[in-house]
């Protein structure tokens, strides 16, 4: 049956490649594209049904072969229907599923105690057995919480001139990620639009409480802004904390002093540097400064260069006065941090039920796929050059790529194998690796101790 | 532990190691005389309330420290430290029993038990902090050394970091997973590398608060467990009913013999029920008037109340009698329920004189279809609550305040700020039985002019 609608869709795709000869660049998703990326190979099934087992396919003594049926997913369908503790028993029932849905979303949630689907058959007993027992560590990060530091564009518009702040919130957490917390297994994933999605999967991660998630997730916020404060980060002490000081003088400070200003000018207009006076908790410094600032007629440099002479003011100025008073003393770096660190939905990484994104998603808005992202060469990520579903379409259309992507050829360049082969060579094969490796320690352990208790 | 009745108690071998706080890891092995099963876990409780009351109002760590002194001192002392510890041990597990039976009991008395040990820990001395984290038997090692060296300047960045100006690192650190001490992580109050917390001698609370909390979280669903398949029934005719009780006791004045503010005649009863009633007998009270008859459980919260009001025997059967007859007829009342009514004031049956329930009765109950009592803060939709609160008087100013409290299911707080807001006037002590309500209630109108509406 699968295979008669794929050969109907290509009628289909035959007839609006007819159309494309005039694109519109407004169509970069419809229903039937989605049909299609489902509906055949390019949604890469086994790449994530393998991500989502963590190991237990079933070869081993030491596997369990029911946990990824235990795992939550959630469809989103066309008209915002919404369908909730989905679970599969393997990977061709997902496929299925997807198959026969269509969702314009899908969301990935935790493992659970018994299958998502069959909870209720639990909750008679009153103690509550359906609750959730693995669930990786999620950080989602998005521009629209930068709004208020950022000229270029607001609300659900990214461009090359903001995105950068999101490629510096990606360095700093995954720099304390590996180095701090000593995480080994992060994805990162484009979310579609206008921001980034991290997965913390080792094992350690995926089994931490509540609590714990919610204690990483406050280490890392800084930012405790709303429209009722002035100063929406504020750093006391006498020094920085050694994951701050380090994002400072690694990440930030350069970002800054360099590409913010060149991209966002964010002194170059009365508006723009009266917000960040209103930072600084004196008001003879805010005259002073003010002062400097309303009378030059500098008007033969660039607003990149008036914005960095009157930093350089606003440093030497403060540098004088810090020991003014203790909120001085590090205002120089709560200006940095206010425009630079990254700022996380710390509501997402607080609870184990809460649903995710899935990668390689499509999003309903942009029609980009939800491609990852690597973390050490983030600065080359340009999230308006991410695959649209149309420009997959169209290269299917034009012959330019067989639809199956698993071969192995390094000739095959087709627009997402680019992706999947980076998903795999450098998230997916080094997890699996570790975790089979864990799965062996683990029983090899059981099997000694039960061994033991036998001598008696 | 072994129960027993009066008997000369034999000395406990448990205080062999002698730590100054107990951690309770395993039930003593030591007889308990039956009163003192009861009254330890009394004092203990009130102990725990009123650390319960000094973290609802917001107490920070050093007055929370102070306080929990106190109260210990106040509650839980004995001149002979082995009978303290005893004490301070058996009345923990006998607690454990109590709280162990549902999951609302359960959290509160996780959470009471662990603030309780928090400070207890605080207050004592850098040694004898070092004992206890012994006691746990936690793995963790101190840091020392060339790693230790390594170390310094970070960790003397993160001294300086939480203000304090000299970069002076303690002489002992342990090395311990960052998922041990969820709370300095979430503060940066320690360096973390490569998933281990760097934990200062001075922040040992942390840690050991965090085992301990687990540990006690742990033991409650085992003792649930013991208690419902084997303790419950063994003991329903010994300590089951003590167990029951204290769970609902309530430790403050009982309200049994009304005051001289509180009589009221039955002349004045709509009257005083309009003033003086908190809102949970108000709608009891409307309720009778308008229904002519309550079920069961608002007879007996807005009886017994009407008791602790002042309300005598016969006034009482008056009142239930003209009501109740407009709709179950006279020989019907006298059959049904003037018998319960004499009950209530202890003259029949056992003839215990019962008491007015508190707020925390109150709250706990659970009402069902066609009942009225239980606490309107907590059993209320929204919208009825305010349009009640309407009717009491109160702004809409006024209103978002106690709605706010009881978003956050602070619902004594809600009743407190009610009364604040009708009186005009502050009230401290918090609101934890209706007839303290009444009582304040008409102490103030009695001593001056009506208040303005507010």
């Amino acid at each position: 049956m699968i295979r008669e609608e794929i050969e109907s869709r290509e009628d289909e795709k035959m007839i609006d490649a007819a159309q494309m000869n005039n694109p519109e660049p407004e169509e970069c998703f419809n229903v039937n594209y989605l049909r299609i990326y489902y509906g055949g190979n390019l949604f890469p099934y086994s790449d994530i049904h393998k991500w989502l087992s963590y190991g237990h396919d079933g070869k081993h003594p030491g596997c369990d072969e029911y946990y990824f049926g235990r795992r939550e997913f959630s469809f989103t369908l066309e008209n915002d229907v919404y369908l909730r503790y989905k679970s599969f028993k393997n990977a061709s029932s997902m496929e299925d599923a997807i198959k026969s849905n269509f969702p314009y979303k899908i969301d990935i949630g935790a493992v659970y105690s018994v299958d998502p689907d069959k909870r209720h058959a639990y909750s008679q007993t009153g103690t509550n057995v359906f609750t959730p027992v693995e669930r990786e560590l999620v950080f989602d990060i998005d521009i629209t919480d930068y709004d208020d530091v950022r000229y270029c564009c607001s609300g659900a518009d990214v461009c090359s001139k903001c995105w950068p702040l999101i490629t510096v919130a990606i360095k700093v957490i995954h720099t304390s990620l590996t180095e701090d917390f000593g995480f080994k297994h992060i994805l990162w994933v484009f979310s579609g639009r206008r921001g980034v999605h991290c997965w913390v999967c080792d094992p350690k991660a995926r089994r931490m409480t509540n609590e714990q998630r919610s204690a990483v997730a406050e280490y890392f916020r800084v930012y405790k802004g709303n429209e009722n404060n002035a100063r929406k980060v504020a750093l006391m002490g006498y020094s920085l904390h050694p994951f701050l000081a380090r994002s400072y003088v690694d990440y930030l400070k350069g970002f800054f002093e360099g590409e913010l200003q060149a991209t966002q000018s964010i002194f170059s207009t009365k508006d723009k540097y009266e917000k960040i006076l209103a930072m600084i908790s004196d008001e003879d410094i805010q005259s002073e400064l003010r002062g400097k600032w309303e009378n030059s007629a500098r008007s033969s440099l660039s607003e990149e260069a008036i914005s960095l002479v009157r930093w350089e003011q606003l440093k030497n100025t403060l540098q004088s006065k810090k020991h003014k008073a203790p909120t001085l003393r590090m205002c120089v770096e709560e200006i940095v941090f206010t425009f630079t660190y990254p700022r996380i939905d710390l509501e997402v990484s607080k609870q184990m039920n809460h649903l995710l994104k899935a990668p390689f998603c499509v999003h309903p808005k942009t029609g980009r796929v939800c491609v990852p992202i690597d973390p050490n060469n983030c600065d080359e990520f340009d999230p308006l050059a991410v695959p649209t579903l149309s420009q997959l379409i169209e290269e299917i259309n034009s012959g330019g790529s067989r639809m199956d992507v698993d071969d192995d050829e390094d000739s095959d360049t087709s627009l997402l194998a680019k992706s999947i082969k980076f998903f795999r060579s450098s998230f997916l094969e080094p997890l699996l690796k570790s975790c089979k490796e864990e799965i062996e320690s683990s029983y090899k352990t059981k099997i000694g101790k039960s061994k033991d208790s036998f001598s008696w | 532990m072994e129960v027993i009745r009066s008997q000369k108690r034999t000395p406990s071998n448990d205080t062999v190691s002698n730590p100054k706080i107990p951690l309770y890891l395993t039930a003593p092995q030591m007889e308990v005389r039956l009163e003192e099963f009861e009254l330890f876990a009394i004092d203990r409780l009130r102990v725990l309330k009123g650390v319960s009351d000094g973290l609802a109002r917001g107490r920070n760590p050093k007055e929370m420290d102070d306080l929990v002194d106190t109260l210990w001192k106040e509650h839980m002392r004995d001149p002979d430290a082995s009978v303290m510890l005893n004490k301070d041990i058996i009345s923990h597990f006998v607690l454990r029993l109590v709280y162990c039976r549902s999951d609302e009991l359960k959290k509160w008395f996780l959470s009471m038990e662990t603030a309780l040990f928090r400070h207890r820990f605080r207050l004592q001395n850098f040694e004898a902090q070092r004992a206890i984290v012994g006691e746990f038997g936690l793995p963790y090692k101190a840091v020392t050394g060339a790693e230790l060296e390594g170390l310094k300047e970070r960790l003397g960045q993160v001294v300086r970091s939480l203000g304090q100006i000299s970069p002076t690192v303690e002489a002992v650190y342990y090395k311990v997973p960052f998922e041990e001490v969820p709370d300095l992580v979430a503060s940066r109050r320690v360096l973390i590398q490569k998933g281990f917390a760097f934990v200062a001698g001075s922040q040992l609370v942390s840690l050991v608060v965090t085992q301990f909390r687990s540990h006690i979280s742990k033991a409650l669903i085992l003792t649930n467990r013991k208690w419902t398949t084997t303790i419950r029934e063994r003991e329903k005719d010994r300590l089951t009913p003590i167990v029951e009780a204290l769970s609902t006791s309530y430790l403050g004045p009982d309200y049994s013999q009304s005051t001289e503010y509180a009589e009221i005649s039955l002349k004045d009863i709509d009257q005083v029920a309009k003033s003086s009633f908190p809102l949970c007998m108000r709608h009891l009270f409307e309720k009778v008037r308008e229904d002519h008859h309550l079920k069961h459980g608002g007879r007996m919260q807005l009886g017994l109340f009407l008791k602790g009001v002042g309300l005598k025997l016969d006034d009482a059967l008056a009142f239930w009698r003209a009501e109740f007859t407009k709709k179950v007829g006279s020989e019907r009342f006298d059959k049904e329920y003037a018998y319960s009514i004499r009950h209530n004031y202890g003259k029949e049956g056992k003839r215990t004189d019962y008491t007015p329930y508190a707020c925390q009765k109150i709250i706990l109950s659970a009402p069902g279809a066609g009942d009225h009592h239980g606490c309107p803060y907590r059993h209320f939709s929204e919208d009825n609550l305010r349009a009640a609160l309407g009717r009491m008087g109160l702004s809409s100013r006024g209103m978002e305040g106690v709605m706010d409290q009881v978003r956050n299911k602070h619902y004594q707080l809600a009743c407190t700020m009610t009364f604040e807001a009708v009186y005009g006037t502050s009230c401290d002590a918090g609101i934890n039985h209706p007839n303290q309500y009444f009582e304040e209630s008409q102490k103030i109108l009695k001593s001056k002019t009506p208040p303005a509406p507010v």
